[in-house]
């Protein structure tokens, strides 16, 4: 297992960060030479060049970063307004289950497509309903528009990912003790006071990592961004950037110092995250 | 009567829930169905059945081998996962060694690596390998998600398994192997399901890697061949096929998921140590 996981993980990632110090191109990698960190950031004839002063690099790190920050709030919100709904005893409960089970399964291509055809600007169904309800004038361009598309990025995002949330939150959920909300009740503590003052401190480490996990995921978006609003640096995330440049642009030197630099930002927040959850995990092993 | 009043509120909003989740897929449902000119009108109910989007993604574009190709990579992924996952799990729970716990970390910082990190070096490992446009390519760079997160689902599981039978079974002279294959699998087999139901959905749903380390429609996965559906014109997107593709594609999907619904939720809070 070991062995695979070093095969597969290690060594193309030491690969990675060794391109990123050569000026490899995608049709001779044999060819690459080391050039230091040019890549990256390099000073020749009066001028800076490298990653770091590619405004379209910066332009993608702002991007992923709202991303990450508007979607996983979201989420957090939305998700633990389901699992509370989810938790409380509803005839059809096992459908309403289901039915949210159903984003989280779709390919997220295919929410992505989807979601593409609904905000079509044109015959999509989201303008053709504010039309009707008089909420907008004019047909809006969700996908195109510099200041729309990013939201139709999240509103896509927070759909497909909501249910991962719901899940994770409603399991936390079902391991509360049930005699804290019993005294509650017979104290005749007001339901919104239990829930502040009871539920979220309990579920409070899960809820932590609920939001870790989605905001790691979140991160390295590519797929749905790639999709829904190709080839656009309004929306262009961290991934999506390095992509371009490894495959589409063929330079691996640059493309990998991107992608380095984006696994490096992860890799900070992972350390920072297991460093601050230590304490509370301590307790239980 | 305010009881009454939050019941009502608590099922208007589970109402909007159910549609908030399930109305885009039976919008896309609907617009599959529809053919022509009716597909730029936006009714909410089928008014006619026509299944020429269908007929079209089989007949006219390599859909079904795309299929084949998708359910294959992602049944190889599982298999291997499985074997791999279990035999580490087993050495990462039973056994205290040093580093372990920072073995286990190590193992879950990877399933959280930016599949794009790995990119230039995947690529040249599956060139040298030969797999370039393969199958066995993309089987390869899965398991980079898949093997991961098996390996810490099933060591969360068996570390909840009582050490006696096991300790009983030593003492009578197993062997590592015996041990896994009869005394852990037969009350793995739920934890096993479900982390191979989840794998199986990963792989089946991963891009990056399936974009970019195939070249040709027959060696394509689905969410590629879904992203890349052109129209006769640049400027023409099918969206009836595309539609039904998605339709195709997710409908085994979901069905798998409604029946596990429940072995589902419980490998993903596993997965995350909650």
């Amino acid at each position: 297992m070991l062995v695979a996981l070093l095969a597969v993980a290690a060594w193309p990632l030491a690969r990675t960060v060794w391109f990123s110090l050569t000026d490899a191109t995608l049709a001779d990698l044999g060819a690459a030479r080391f050039v230091g960190w040019d890549n990256y950031l390099a000073y020749r004839d009066g001028e800076w060049f490298g990653v770091l002063t590619d405004p379209v690099w910066w332009r993608s790190v702002r991007n992923t970063l709202w991303f990450v920050l508007i979607s996983v709030s979201l989420e957090t919100l939305l998700g633990l307004i389901t699992a509370l709904v989810l938790l409380a005893r509803i005839p059809a409960r096992p459908l309403l289950q289901a039915a949210v089970l159903l984003p989280w399964a779709i390919p997220t291509i295919v929410s992505a497509k989807m979601w593409g055809w609904l905000l079509h600007d044109q015959f999509g169904l989201v303008n053709d309903i504010l039309l009707s309800v008089g909420l907008i004038a004019r047909p809006l361009a969700w996908t195109a528009d510099p200041d729309l598309m990013l939201g139709a990025v999240i509103v896509a995002d927070v759909w497909k990912t909501t249910p991962f949330m719901a899940l994770l939150l409603l399991a936390a959920l079902h391991t509360l003790p049930r005699d804290c909300y019993e005294a509650a009740r017979v104290d005749g503590i007001h339901p919104v006071t239990v829930f502040f003052r009871i539920t979220l401190p309990l579920i409070r480490p899960a809820l932590i990592v609920a939001v870790v996990f989605r905001a790691l995921d979140a991160l390295r978006i590519f797929d749905l961004i790639y999709v829904l609003t190709p080839n656009s640096e309004y929306t262009m995330s961290m991934s999506v950037y390095a992509r371009q440049q490894l495959v589409d642009f063929q330079d691996v030197g640059y493309g990998s110092a991107a992608s380095t630099l984006l696994f490096f930002t992860i890799a900070l927040c992972t350390t920072l995250f297991l460093m601050l959850s230590r304490p509370t995990q301590g307790g239980k092993a | 009567m305010s009881r009454g009043l939050s019941r009502a509120g608590l099922y208007l909003l589970a109402g909007i829930i159910a549609l908030a989740a399930a109305f885009p897929f039976y919008y896309a449902a609907i617009t599959s169905l529809k053919s022509g000119d009716a597909l730029f009108s936006m009714d909410l109910l089928p008014r006619q059945w026509h299944w020429d989007n269908y007929v079209a993604i089989f007949a006219q574009q390599p859909f079904a081998t795309t299929i084949v190709n998708s359910f294959w990579v992602a049944t190889g992924v599982v298999s291997v996962s499985l074997m791999l996952g279990l035999s580490a799990a087993y050495a990462l729970s039973r056994n205290r060694f040093r580093g372990r716990r920072l073995l286990m970390m190590t193992i879950l910082g990877v399933s959280m690596f930016p599949q794009v990190a790995v990119l230039s070096g995947m690529f040249e490992l599956i060139r040298w390998l030969g797999l370039y446009n393969r199958i066995g390519g993309l089987m390869l760079s899965y398991l980079i998600i898949t093997l991961p997160f098996t390996v810490w689902v099933l060591a969360t599981f068996m570390r909840r398994l009582p050490r006696e039978v096991e300790e009983a079974a030593i003492m009578d002279g197993a062997g590592p192997l015996t041990i896994i294959w009869r005394i852990f699998l037969p009350p793995l087999m739920p934890a096993m399901f479900s982390t191979g139901l989840l794998a199986f959905i990963a792989a089946w749903n991963e891009f990056l890697f399936a974009l970019t380390f195939t070249l040709t429609h027959e060696q394509r996965t689905v969410p590629v061949a879904i992203a890349l559906l052109s129209g006769a014109s640049e400027y023409e997107l099918p969206w009836g096929h595309i539609m039904a593709a998605s339709v195709t594609v997710t409908v085994p999907a979901v069905v798998l998921v409604l029946i596990f619904q429940r072995r589902i939720v419980s490998g993903l809070a596993a997965g995350t140590g909650t």
